[in-house]
C-alpha cells in the first residue's frame, strides 16, 4: 500500500514537470490556448464537483461565483484601478456571502434534486438580470479589459504561457486542497451526507454546517476561477460570465471524467474541451452555430453513453489500481 | 393612463398570452408528473413548431391553423423518439442527467434553427388576423381571441382527458404511483413515452396559435420556458389545474409588472417568487395539502 501511494506521488510529479514544460514545447498559441481552456474549466468542474460530487449538493447556478468573481474584480480595476490580485480576492468575498445566502436558505428548506437545480438556476438568472440592468457595470455590453499600468500588476500578461502557468498553478491548488480535505474530518463527513444524510444526521453529524462549508469552499474557489476568465479574454458581459449555458459548460467535464472522483473533472476536461474548442476554430467564425450544434450533440452523447465517467470507467477496467 | 378601457385591454392581452402559457405549462407538468424531468428543451419544440408554421405558410400558402395537421404529429412523434432514444436510457439516473440531456438537445436544435433560418425576426401576417372585434370597450383582434379561446379549449380538453379516459387514468396512475401502477399491469413505461409525447404536442398545438401573436426567432423558447417553470412551480410540480391557472395568474401580472417596472427587471419579479415558492411552498398554490 505504502509503495502504491509513493508510485502515484511519482507520476503526479512527473505529470506535473511534463505540463510545466509543455508551453516551452509548443509554439502554437492556439494550442496554448486550448491548454489554458482545459485547465480552466478543468479547475471550475473541480470547484463544483468539491460541492457537487462530494457533498452531494448538484447545482445547476455556479455560473452565479464565475459572475461575482469576474465583475468584481474588473470593475474595480476599471473604475478604481485595483489590481485583480486583490480585487479577486473581493470578489470571492461576496461569492462567499451569495455562496452562504443561497446555500443557507436551500439547505435549511432541504430543497432536493429538481428543486435545488431548479433554485440555484434562479439565483443565477436573478444575478444575471441584475447586472443587465445596471449601467455602471455595462449592462449588455459588459466591461471591457484594457491594459492601463503596469501589466503584471495589472494581471495583464503578453504570453499566452503566462496566463497558462496562472490556471495551472490554481489547478494544482485545487487538488491539493481537494485530496488533503477529503483526508480530514470534514471530507468524511461530505461524503457520508453525500451517501446517506438521514444516516449522518443520525450519527452526529452537523449535516447544515459541512453543506456550508462545502458550498463557501466551492464558492470562493469558482469566483477566482472568474477572475482569472475576465483577465485572460479582457472582455466580460452578463451573458459569458452569468448565463445558464455557463453553469452547463462548468459540470461537463465532471461528468465526462467521472463526479466525486479527484481527478475526474480534469480528465473530463482534456476528453471534451478540445473537441468544443476544435469545432469553434474551424466551424465558430460565421453567422450559425454549427460548432455548438456539435458540442450540443457531444453532450447528449456523453451523459447518454459515459455516464460514469471515464475515471469510473477506468476504474472498473481496473486500470487504476485502488482508490481513485 | 389608468382609464378603464386602458386596464381592459392589459387584461386581455394577459389573459391570451396567459391562456398560451397554461398550455404549454400543462405539457411541461405532464412530463414531469409522469417522469420526474425537467424539461429543458420544451421551448425549443414551441420554436420548432412556430418555424414550421411560418414555412408552411411562406413556402406553400398554408393557412396556420391548418399546419396544426403538421406540427402535431410531427411534435408528437419527435418526442416520443426522443424518449425511447434518449430520456429512457437516463431516466433512472440523479434528476441532473435527464436535464442535461435535454439541455443539450436544447443547444443543438436552437443552434440549428440559428444555422437554418438566421437570428433574423420573423413575423407571420396575414390580414384576417387583425380582424378586429370590438364587445363594448373591449376590442380583440381574431388573431388573438383564437389564440385564447385555443389555448383555453385544448388545455380544458387535455385536463378531461386526463381526467375522464381510460388512458388518461392509466397515466395519472403512472404519475401518482409508479411501482402500484406496475402491479396493476400498466405499461408504465409507454405511458411515459405517450406522456412525453402528449407533453410536446402540447408545443405542436401552441405554436400555431401562437404564431399569428408573435415574433419568432432561435431562442424565443427560452424566452417561454423559464416562464414555464415558474409557472409549474407556482402551480405546484405536476399538478394539471395548477399549471392553468398559474398560466393566467403569471400572464395577467406579467403585462402588469411591465407596465410598472423599469427597464427588463421584470423577470426579477418571477424568479423571486419562483425561489420563495421552491422554498416555502414546494407543493405550489393550490395544494390542498
Amino acid at each position: 500500500m505504502k509503495t502504491l501511494i509513493s508510485h502515484k506521488t511519482i507520476l503526479f510529479a512527473f505529470l506535473i514537470v511534463i505540463f510545466l514544460l509543455l508551453p516551452k514545447v509548443i509554439t502554437s498559441t492556439f494550442y496554448i490556448h486550448t491548454l489554458i481552456m482545459i485547465f480552466y474549466f478543468g479547475y471550475l468542474a473541480s470547484c463544483w464537483n468539491l460541492m457537487a460530487g462530494y457533498a452531494g449538493q448538484a447545482s445547476l447556478g455556479h455560473s452565479l461565483f464565475v459572475g461575482t468573481g469576474a465583475y468584481t474584480s474588473s470593475f474595480l480595476l476599471m473604475e478604481a484601478g485595483l489590481s485583480p490580485w486583490i480585487g479577486m480576492w473581493i470578489g470571492a468575498f461576496f461569492s462567499l456571502i451569495l455562496g452562504l445566502f443561497m446555500g443557507y436558505l436551500t439547505f435549511r428548506y432541504r430543497l432536493k434534486g429538481h428543486y435545488f437545480l431548479l433554485a440555484t438556476i434562479a439565483f443565477a438568472e436573478i444575478m444575471k438580470i441584475l447586472i443587465l440592468n445596471i449601467r455602471t457595470l455595462g449592462g449588455g455590453s459588459g466591461i471591457a479589459i484594457v491594459l492601463k499600468g503596469d501589466p503584471f500588476w495589472q494581471f495583464m500578461f503578453t504570453q499566452k504561457a503566462s496566463y497558462y502557468y496562472v490556471i495551472f498553478i490554481m489547478v494544482i491548488g485545487i487538488l491539493l486542497l481537494t485530496h488533503f480535505l477529503l483526508q480530514r474530518r470534514a471530507g468524511y463527513y461530505l461524503v457520508a451526507i453525500r451517501e446517506n444524510e438521514e444516516l449522518a444526521k443520525a450519527s452526529g453529524i452537523y449535516v447544515l454546517k459541512y453543506k456550508l462549508i462545502a458550498i463557501s469552499l466551492s464558492a470562493i474557489l469558482t469566483s477566482l476561477g472568474g477572475t482569472f476568465y475576465a483577465q485572460y479574454i479582457c472582455f466580460i458581459d452578463p451573458h459569458s460570465t452569468l448565463g445558464l449555458g455557463v453553469s452547463v459548460d462548468i459540470l461537463i467535464p465532471a461528468i465526462v471524467g467521472g463526479i466525486g472522483t479527484l481527478f475526474g473533472p480534469i480528465v473530463g476536461a482534456f476528453v471534451i474541451i478540445p473537441i468544443a474548442e476544435i469545432a469553434r476554430s474551424y466551424l465558430g467564425g460565421g453567422t450559425g452555430g454549427i460548432h455548438l450544434i456539435i458540442y450540443g450533440l457531444f453532450l447528449i452523447i456523453v451523459i447518454v453513453f459515459m455516464r460514469t465517467g471515464l475515471v469510473g470507467l477506468l476504474s472498473r477496467l481496473n486500470i487504476l489500481k485502488g482508490k481513485v | 393612463m389608468f382609464e378603464p378601457s386602458f386596464l381592459i385591454q392589459i387584461l386581455i392581452s394577459g389573459l391570451t398570452i396567459g391562456a398560451i402559457y397554461a398550455l404549454m405549462s400543462a405539457g411541461l407538468t405532464v412530463i414531469y408528473g409522469v417522469m420526474d424531468i425537467i424539461h429543458a428543451a420544451h421551448g425549443e419544440y414551441l420554436m420548432m413548431a412556430m418555424y414550421i408554421t411560418f414555412f408552411a405558410n411562406s413556402l406553400f400558402g398554408m393557412d396556420p391553423y391548418l399546419s396544426l395537421l403538421l406540427t402535431v404529429p410531427i411534435t408528437f412523434g419527435v418526442g416520443v423518439l426522443v424518449f425511447y432514444g434518449l430520456i429512457l436510457p437516463v431516466i433512472d439516473e440523479a434528476p441532473a442527467y435527464p436535464m442535461l440531456v435535454t439541455i443539450g438537445i436544447s443547444i443543438v436544435l436552437q443552434n440549428l434553427a440559428l444555422y437554418l433560418f438566421t437570428a433574423d425576426f420573423r413575423m407571420l401576417t396575414l390580414p384576417y388576423f387583425s380582424l378586429k372585434f370590438k364587445f363594448g370597450l373591449l376590442v380583440i383582434t381574431l388573431g388573438e381571441l383564437i389564440a385564447f379561446a385555443g389555448a383555453l379549449a385544448v388545455s380544458l380538453g387535455f385536463y378531461w382527458f386526463l381526467l375522464k379516459t381510460d388512458l388518461g387514468r392509466r397515466i395519472r396512475a403512472s404519475s401518482e404511483d409508479r411501482e402500484g401502477a406496475l402491479l396493476m399491469g400498466i405499461n408504465v413505461r409507454r405511458m411515459q413515452a405517450i406522456s412525453f409525447g402528449l407533453g410536446t404536442a402540447c408545443l405542436g398545438i401552441t405554436g400555431p396559435l401562437l404564431t399569428p401573436i408573435y415574433y419568432i426567432n432561435p431562442t424565443i423558447g427560452d424566452l417561454f420556458l423559464l416562464r414555464a417553470f415558474v409557472i409549474v412551480v407556482l402551480g405546484g410540480m405536476g399538478n394539471f389545474v395548477g399549471a392553468l391557472l398559474g398560466g393566467i395568474i403569471i400572464g395577467v401580472s406579467e403585462v402588469i409588472g411591465t407596465i410598472l417596472l423599469p427597464g427588463s427587471l421584470a423577470p426579477i419579479v418571477s424568479f423571486t417568487l419562483f425561489i420563495g415558492f421552491l422554498l416555502f411552498r414546494p407543493e405550489g398554490l393550490f395544494a390542498k395539502k
